[in-house]
């Protein structure tokens, strides 16, 4: 099994689940997500984020890389992906800070010590610690449940931030510690699912169900991009879903689509399908809003 | 610009406050040079300044603003300010620059310059303190002063730093003049070698009583003079009411919740008139001082919700009438506002311990938010007691972005009282003043010496005590810094440096108390604070119960990250050496990008609740505080330490080359005990585990602001998040924080743009501020300051 890498703590973080927690994103995903607002999660290994508008061509990491990654084409760095091993030996010599290594290993006991940071904190407001990625359900589970358990023996509130892909006895290993899952559903519709996201959604909402069963606590939350699943239909058909299947839902939140992830996409030389993403409009979310209400569901919230 | 207040009233009275041009009125220092020259040698020294004030209060020009209710300006008018040539005469060329500087300026008319060339530099010129306070330092002082290495307060303005007490609001001024006689009856001239000099200074009281009643007479007279003249039917009777309550108050303890406010104003106006004492006066824990007032005039049927913040909000417009005394030179640089810091504490705890919050607190809280005044400063105190819903009403009117509310730890305050030796009762009756500092309100004289620049030592240090800005060789020889073998080397050499300028610093401060105890003192101050009658002494002179000296520290931020990066990269990671930093320093940073982006970027940093930089934090802060705390000043109490800056940091960096923090030259150093500017990168948590590093208990005030883009304190969650973070930050013993909610793009709009964003005001250290009375270097720092948002 990989080693897990954590991209990123994001302190005094309170969109992702009550109080003010601690988030540990993790690095990898399954999905593809087309409007995914945090490429450089998507990859399980580390990466080197190059902010090329920072850059001033000294070529201080063309000596220093070992693999011969950069070069000067004219005066200009240039930047070859497949020889970058990640290395970081560039980062510390760059004098503009235009290069930064994503993904950092960090042992159970480290994390710990960074949960513990806060834990004043998580005590005067509720609060607790979030797990995300990229996705923590596919990571080394033997690590990710020492983790939980770690956590959960300090008494902090654990919440999980899932796409839901994962094997189901993953879940299963750390039902006992979790307080709540932050759960995504981002498109009913199989083919759909299959063509924005990368794969088909029935494991997704197979583990929804089984969780439910298991009695999980469960809040939904749903990224709504208009020209994808921003419709009257799609929330039709979640919430029949949820009816049927009787999931009980603390809450819900609706994410409208962001692109504040564009320029990360530049920073690792990746492309954007921008163009085709957009905002949808403040009404619609209200709509929706309304149309969970009227189907008895509770707590909806527009935004984290 | 925005019209705010309850009502028409209080409209036209805020904005005849805001229009009003700043200006010096000379009339204070004209009947202050006659009276000296009446009375001077033929009377004792407390005597003659007692008299002094009584011919003043006599004499002085009456303003009533037309639907005031509580009258009584300072100067002649609104934004009118009187001038102190006997603690500093200014020179021709001060008032002229006073005149014409761009910033915190002060009209001064051509008559006003003819007088002070003709009459007042003749007279005050070798008399003034501030000539004996330099003819009195050492060469050594002088230069250190001159480089920046540290400020002197009280070289153009009084020692006050003081706040009223609940007494103000029980006793009428001859009740104090009772109590005066008592103690002259009882003083020992067979015993007490200093029988004599406790009778003048009570006489001394006694005149300055007589002084605020004169005061008082003469606006109920005037009031109903102008009653006589109005066709309006309200304003006439509003005069008859002021003339009533001049009646009452001061010369008797008030009836009712309006005279209770008459009564502190006119207090105000005795201290802010008999000297310039920094921080002006306060009215202490005003909500619970005036409630039982409030209660009984509520209960009687004579005041609802509406008429008692119509009176506070009456008030609120009075302290804005007064700016600071015209301030020049250094003096200037440190404390670069028009505000005079009066504080106002609301919420706490009772002096028995309980929740302290009452109606009237909540309705001073309306008075603030509706009133968005600069003056006066206005704060909350959050104890564990204090109700959520309390603190949340004070975050959402934080988070509108003008800085008040500040917050303030009532647990902290009354823990950091008792350690300095006060009792339970006077410290839960304690609070805050000024910009942070923690005083027992009615009971004490805290007064603050200066500020002292501890990134600059760190810069001498490197130089072998010399100083780059001049070239002299300010401090003693530590050794070549290029020769230290390691980083303990260093920081030897940096604490023997600073010791060195504390010597200069407190030495020079005991003798400047000297100075004010002969030939200074301030009998009416000395009226109101405790125990000053009851000893015989004056408020200058050690007459208070408690004596303490503060000297507050600035730039801890900067220092720490300057130790951090050359212990870091010099002595750990040898990224590079001690020649190649000094060169990068000398040249700043110039030739040197890599070096710079190291100690910027790629080095641990105070803010980020990081052990590295933090336990380099705490050592300075235990240095600096072992080294000061309990040193003896002259009035039988000792020296402490604040870490506030007021604008000082802006001066403070300025008199510095670039720093190994990566700061460049003449750049601000961090305020207060915030991190250094985009040093902390891991969000407000951080920020404050790591200011919870320092033993906030032992000081007299710690200074933490937050800059917050609106964002992230929005919606119900973001209320709550905020108001978590003040508890939390409290539970740790943070002594006080406060927060910009303003983005960016705004503040850049309004420095590009500052006609259209006149009303905007922001929070500077301590105390808020127009945005565009702000230097431009005070600006930019603002507006680097880092902002939490989410990623």
């Amino acid at each position: 099994m990989k080693k897990p890498y954590v991209f990123n703590i994001q302190k005094y973080s309170i969109h992702d689940g009550p109080g003010i927690r601690t988030t540990f994103f993790f690095k990898g995903c399954p999905l593809s997500c087309q409007w995914c607002h945090n490429p450089e999660s998507q990859r399980h290994e580390v990466e080197l984020m190059y902010y090329h508008e920072r850059c001033v061509d000294c070529g201080a990491c063309v000596k220093a890389c070992p693999n011969g990654a950069n070069l000067l084409v004219d005066g200009h760095v240039s930047m070859n992906r497949v020889l970058c091993k990640a290395c970081g030996n560039c980062v510390d010599e760059c004098t503009m800070n235009a290069r930064e290594l994503v993904g950092k290993y960090y042992t159970v006991d480290e994390l710990v010590k960074e949960a513990e940071k806060d834990q004043m904190f998580y005590e005067e407001s509720g609060g607790g610690i979030t797990l995300s990625g990229g996705e923590v359900m596919v990571q080394n589970m033997d690590y990710i449940e020492e983790f939980c358990r770690k956590l959960h023996r300090k008494g902090y509130s654990i919440d999980i931030d899932t796409c839901g892909f994962a094997p189901y006895e993953n879940f299963a290993r750390i039902l006992p510690y979790v307080d709540t899952f932050l759960y995504d559903i981002k498109l009913m519709d199989p083919e759909k699912h299959k063509t924005y996201i990368g794969v088909n959604n029935r494991l997704i909402l197979d583990n929804l169900i089984a969780l439910n069963q298991a009695g999980a606590k469960i809040n939904i939350r749903i990224p709504l991009v208009r020209g994808v699943n921003s419709s009257e239909e799609f929330i039709r058909q979640t919430i029949d879903f949820l009816r049927e299947n009787q999931i009980r839902t603390l809450g819900f939140n609706l994410l409208p689509y962001h692109n504040t992830g564009k320029s990360k996409y530049e920073n690792l030389d990746r492309s954007y399908a921008d163009e085709q993403l957009k905002v949808p409009p403040q009404e619609q979310l209200e709509h929706f809003k309304q149309m969970f209400l009227d189907n008895g569901f509770q707590n909806i919230k527009i935004g984290g | 610009m925005e019209e705010r207040g309850m009502n028409e009233r209080i409209r036209k009275l805020r904005r005849q406050s805001l229009d009003a041009v700043a200006h010096l009125d000379m009339e204070r220092a004209r009947l202050m040079t006659e009276a000296y020259k009446m009375y001077e040698g033929s009377v004792s020294v407390p005597e003659m300044r007692a008299l002094a004030l009584k011919h003043y209060f006599s004499n002085k020009t009456l303003c009533i603003n037309e639907g005031e209710l509580i009258v009584g300006e300072k100067g002649d008018s609104p934004q009118g300010s009187p001038s102190f040539p006997e603690l500093c005469c200014h020179t021709l060329q001060d008032l002229h620059v006073m005149n014409d500087r761009e910033l915190i300026s002060f009209k001064v008319s051509e008559d006003d310059l003819k007088y002070q060339e003709d009459v007042i530099i003749p007279y005050w010129e070798k008399r003034s303190i501030r000539n004996k306070i330099l003819e009195n330092m050492t060469p050594e002082w002088k230069a250190a002063y001159e480089a920046g290495i540290f400020t002197e307060f009280m070289e153009q303005r009084g020692p006050g730093h003081t706040v009223g007490s609940i007494k103000i609001y029980q006793k009428g001024y001859l009740d104090y003049q009772n109590d005066i006689k008592e103690a002259l009856a009882n003083l020992d001239f067979f015993n007490d070698k200093e029988a004599l000099d406790k009778k003048a200074e009570l006489n001394a009281m006694s005149i300055c009583c007589d002084a605020i009643m004169i005061l008082g007479k003469r606006y109920a007279a005037y009031a109903r003079e102008l009653a006589e003249r109005t066709d309006d039917p309200q304003w006439k009777q509003d005069l008859l009411l002021i003339a009533r309550n001049c009646d009452v108050v001061p010369a008797h303890k008030p009836e009712t919740f309006h005279q209770a406010l008459q009564m502190y104003w006119f207090t105000h106006l005795g201290v802010t008139s008999e000297l310039n004492p920094w921080d002006a006066y306060s009215p202490g824990r005003l909500d619970q001082h005036v409630y039982p007032f409030y209660k009984a005039d509520v209960d009687a049927g004579q005041l609802d919700d509406a008429k008692a913040l119509e009176l506070l909000e009456c008030l609120w417009v009075k302290f804005n009438n007064q700016p600071a005394p015209p301030k020049v030179g250094i003096t200037l640089k440190e404390s670069s506002t028009y505000t005079d810091f009066a504080n106002i504490n609301t919420g706490g705890i009772t002096p028995d311990g309980q929740d302290g919050v009452n109606d009237v607190s909540y309705l001073i809280l309306d008075c603030m938010d509706e009133m968005r005044l600069l003056q006066p400063s206005s704060n909350v105190q959050i104890s564990r007691k204090t109700p959520q819903k309390f603190l949340k009403r004070a975050c959402e009117i934080s988070r509108k972005g003008w800085g008040q509310p500040a917050f303030y730890n009532t647990d902290a305050i009354v823990q950091e009282l008792l350690n300095a030796g006060k009792s339970l009762e006077d410290a839960r009756r304690g609070g805050t003043s000024g910009c942070v500092e923690t005083g027992a309100f009615g009971n004490e004289a805290y007064i603050l010496t200066g500020y002292f620049n501890l990134p600059k030592i760190f810069e001498l240090t490197l130089f072998d005590g010399k100083d780059m800005m001049t070239g002299k060789q300010l401090g003693p020889h530590t050794g070549d810094a290029r020769n230290f073998q390691s980083y303990e080397e260093l920081w030897e050499a940096y604490q023997k440096q600073v010791k060195y300028f504390l010597d200069i610093k407190l030495m020079g401060s005991n003798i400047i108390e000297k100075i004010y105890a002969e030939y200074m003192p301030a009998p009416f101050l000395s009226i109101i604070t405790n125990d000053c009658i009851k000893k015989g002494k004056d408020y200058n002179a050690g007459g208070a119960r408690y004596n303490t000296n503060y000297l507050q520290g600035v730039g801890i931020g900067t220092i720490t990250d300057c130790l951090a990066a050359v212990k870091y990269n010099v002595f750990e990671q040898k990224k590079f050496t001690m020649e190649e930093l000094l060169h990068a320093l000398e040249t700043n940073f110039a030739e040197d990008s890599r070096i710079l982006n190291l100690v910027r970027n790629k080095t641990p940093k105070y803010g980020n609740d990081d052990d590295y930089a933090d336990s380099i934090m705490r050592d300075i802060f235990e240095f600096y505080r072992s080294n000061v705390t309990g040193r003896p000043n002259m009035k039988g109490g000792t020296y402490r330490i604040n870490m506030l800056p007021t604008t000082c940091h802006v001066y403070f960096g300025d008199v510095m080359i670039a720093s190994a923090n990566g700061r460049l030259a003449h750049k601000p150093v961090s305020e207060g005990i915030s991190p250094e500017k985009g040093a902390d990168v891991k969000g407000p948590t951080a920020v404050v585990k790591s200011c919870s590093k320092m033993d906030h208990l032992q000081t007299g005030g710690t200074l933490l602001n937050q800059k917050f883009t609106p964002a992230v304190v929005a919606g119900e969650d973001g209320l709550n998040q905020m108001a978590n973070l003040v508890r939390t930050y409290f539970n740790m013993d943070g002594h006080h924080i406060q927060f910009n909610v303003i983005d960016r793009e705004t503040l850049i709009q309004a420095q590009n743009h500052p006609e259209d964003y006149k009303d905007l005001i922001v929070r500077v250290a301590g105390y808020s501020d127009h945005f565009r009375n702000l230097s431009k270097a005070l600006q930019d720092e603002i507006i680097e300051r880092t902002e939490q948002s989410f990623h």
